[in-house]
């Protein structure tokens, strides 16, 4: 009874392969979504940006015209002057998180609800936020300057002065980001090894010198995806912007994204060709500090 | 009224002969009408054209009315309607470039509404067609609180000393003179266009938005010394880059500001505001220079045939019926707007009275508004540039060297 059928030459080539295709046949879906979705869209702007075309007519190529005129353009250099600003004082959120997240991180009656009271500002709209700003800024009727005027003091149109406005937008901005930076510090926190803890209390360390030695390095993974997600959204800042001043007062408050969308598809705008330059110039800035952690990943995946 | 129909009918009624074999006749409209009186009016519109013509059915799709300037340029390409209502003057001019509207002459020419719609037919014309039907507009002006001025002793400004002298005069009393929000800009707009219009007159305020003067000349400059010179008396509130047109609206209501320069738009939120008539009035804009006509500013509404459209024959039909003066007192009365068909009325308000008088006199011309009559590009530069002028008036020199630099790229 030798009926052993041959197996067919296809079904062999399959078995024989199948440890290493399989993975790319899961992946398939996933990368044909971010080809459609990312990838491709990202050559398609760089080829844009080399036309100009109002999103109707005919495209017309004028190779690096829109770069020579955005290197020229007073509002390029506004917006990506503001973009530094916002890059480094949105930072801020990491540490305030950091202390938040430490004075939460406790075992009283209600911690919880104190918790999410802190995480709140994270969960509401970013236009809710700026809207309550807004408000809170409003140079007759709003808090802040009923505050002042309680000390004495001229009221501060905060967002109608050139010289405020981005700093009062970058403080709504940090106040629903330190809340995403605490969240991810309570989580971390959980994390922290007690045994560790413990034997560093024996050798006589506390305060200061606990945190930064012994509790922080242990808190890398946390600081690590702080700095990246706030990083991120320090460059993409956005609906802040458009709520509170829609890039006010005379475009002092822009950025590169909202400077792009003011160019490509606002009410004046329509002009694709320089908003896709805008958005490859941003494209490049990010891509120094995606690839930078990328690749600070990828080492430390590998040294493990 | 009857009258006025009935000698239509012979009209109509041959237009529907010419279809009377068609079985299921349809009619896409797409409008930006989202505010409660304008939604209102195009559904009494829409009906009476449907009560009118009972074989056609109208589809009628209503956009958010800030979503639209976007989503325009999607549906007029992907999935046209047959109509669509939008602006006249320049805003129209990159649908019309681009072949997304269609020219209407034979409407004009049948229904005789060079005529009939004579004061807005400069506004509708492009490389010499007509391109839209106007159904409505409105006029700008200076709104203000009559009690103040009354208690005051101020009389309605007429010449621009006049105007300075009033705002001293309510200054002194702790009461500021004009009211504004410029943080969406197009506010200074109406303030510039009004100096303009007064200092140089119709035409040249044309050549200035059309490109044909540069922003460095001598003659923009005197505009913006008469604007500093309203700066100088302290005519506007402060802070004003830190609100929307309506969150002004709040110190007029409440007696803190006497004035708006404004679109007769402002008078409903006002009147819903609590403010009666006895509070509220109009003046037109102070003459700056005698020997300048008086051009005024009155943006229009238009509807205009796709160019994809599929049911032309009655989307023209459709823009007949909007051409008519009954139609248009009708659709105005709702709208508290003025009509632009002769013979159709006015309602009875003092406020479209007073603006009906006031552009039927005008012989300087009509203009759109800043944003309207100078394309998209030079008009949010400019913009920017008068509200950067009022809170910094000493940068004027900068700001007409950008402006100039925009100029020579956007109509090169």
């Amino acid at each position: 009874m030798t009926d052993i059928s041959p197996s067919t030459p296809s079904r062999g080539w399959w078995r024989r392969n199948q440890q290493r295709f399989a993975p790319w046949l899961f992946l398939a879906p996933g990368i044909a979504m971010f080809l459609v979705y990312v990838i491709i869209p990202i050559f398609q702007s760089m080829s844009l940006s080399l036309y100009d075309w109002d999103g109707l007519g005919e495209k017309t190529y004028i190779g690096l015209d829109n770069y020579r005129e955005l290197f020229d353009d007073e509002a390029f250099y506004t917006s990506l002057k503001n973009n530094v600003i916002w890059l480094v004082l949105y930072l801020l959120a990491i540490p305030a998180g950091l202390f938040v997240a430490l004075f939460l991180n406790q075992n009283v009656t209600g911690i919880r609800l104190y918790k999410s009271l802190f995480f709140f500002p994270f969960v509401i709209s970013q236009v809710v936020v700026g809207l309550v700003f807004s408000w809170f800024y409003d140079p007759s009727y709003g808090l802040l300057n009923i505050i002042l005027q309680g000390f004495g003091l001229e009221p501060i149109p905060v967002l109608a002065d050139e010289r405020y406005a981005t700093y009062g937008i970058i403080a709504a901005g940090l106040w629903p980001q330190t809340a995403y930076c605490m969240i991810l510090y309570l989580t971390g926190l959980n994390a922290v090894d007690p045994e560790q803890i413990e034997a560093a209390r024996l050798d006589g360390a506390k305060g200061w010198r606990m945190l930064w030695y012994v509790v922080l390095p242990q808190l890398r993974p946390a600081t690590f995806i702080a700095m990246v997600v706030t990083i991120i959204g320090a460059l993409r800042s956005f609906d802040l912007i458009s709520i509170m001043t829609d890039g006010g007062p005379w475009g002092s408050t822009r950025v590169l994204a909202f400077y792009m969308y003011e160019q490509a598809f606002s009410e004046y705008g329509f002009r694709m060709g320089y908003g896709a330059a805008i958005a490859v110039v941003l494209f490049a800035i990010m891509m120094v500090y995606i690839s930078a952690f990328l690749w600070k990943m990828y080492r430390d995946e590998r040294g493990r | 009224m009857f009258l006025r129909t009935k000698t239509l009918v012979a009209a109509l009624a041959a237009s529907t002969l010419l279809a009377s074999g068609a079985t299921a006749r349809e009619l896409v409209i797409n409008t930006d009408t989202s505010d409660p009186a304008p939604k209102k009016a195009f559904e009494q519109l829409i009906a009476d054209f449907e009560a009118e013509y009972p074989d056609i059915k109208v589809t009628w799709n209503l956009f958010d009315h800030e979503g639209y300037k976007t989503s325009i340029r999607n549906f007029l390409t992907a999935d046209s309607p047959d109509l669509a209502n939008w602006y006249a003057g320049n805003r129209m001019l990159p649908y019309v470039k681009a072949g997304l509207f269609a020219p209407i002459d034979d409407v004009w020419d049948e229904h005789n509404l060079h005529e009939t719609l004579a004061p807005a037919a400069a506004s509708m014309t492009i490389d010499g067609k007509k391109w839209g039907i106007p159904y409505t507009y409105y006029q700008w002006g200076v709104y203000y609180r009559l009690d103040i001025f009354n208690k005051l002793g101020i009389e309605e400004p007429k010449t621009f000393d006049e105007l300075l002298a009033a705002c001293d005069t309510l200054n002194a009393n702790g009461i500021t003179p004009i009211t504004i929000g410029t943080k969406y800009l197009w506010t200074a707009a109406g303030v510039f266009d009004y100096l303009d219009l007064r200092t140089n007159g119709y035409d040249f305020h044309m050549a200035l938005t059309q490109g044909e003067i540069p922003w460095t000349d001598d003659r923009v400059r005197a505009v913006f010394a008469n604007w500093k010179k309203m700066l100088d008396h302290d005519c506007f509130i402060d802070n004003h880059p830190s609100w929307s047109w309506q969150e002004a609206l709040a110190p007029m209501v409440q007696g803190e500001a006497a004035m708006y320069v404004m679109g007769n738009f402002a008078v409903a939120p006002l009147r819903e505001a609590g403010l009666t008539d006895d509070q509220l009035d109009f003046f037109q804009f102070p003459v700056i220079d005698p020997s300048i006509p008086l051009a005024e500013e009155a943006p229009t509404d238009t509807v205009h045939l796709a160019a994809n459209a599929k049911n032309v024959e009655e989307a023209k039909l459709f823009l007949a019926f909007l051409a008519r003066p009954d139609v248009q007192t009708k659709i105005n009365a709702t709208l508290g707007q003025l009509p632009i068909a002769k013979g159709a009325e006015i309602a009875d308000d003092k406020f479209l009275r007073e603006g009906y008088e006031m552009l039927s006199n005008t012989t300087g011309g009509i203009a759109q508004f800043f944003d309207r009559d100078a394309p998209a590009e030079m008009a949010k530069a400019g913009m920017e540039g008068f509200q950067e002028f009022m809170v910094k008036p000493e940068r004027l020199d900068a700001i007409l060297e950008r402006l100039e630099k925009v100029r020579q790229r956007v109509y090169k």
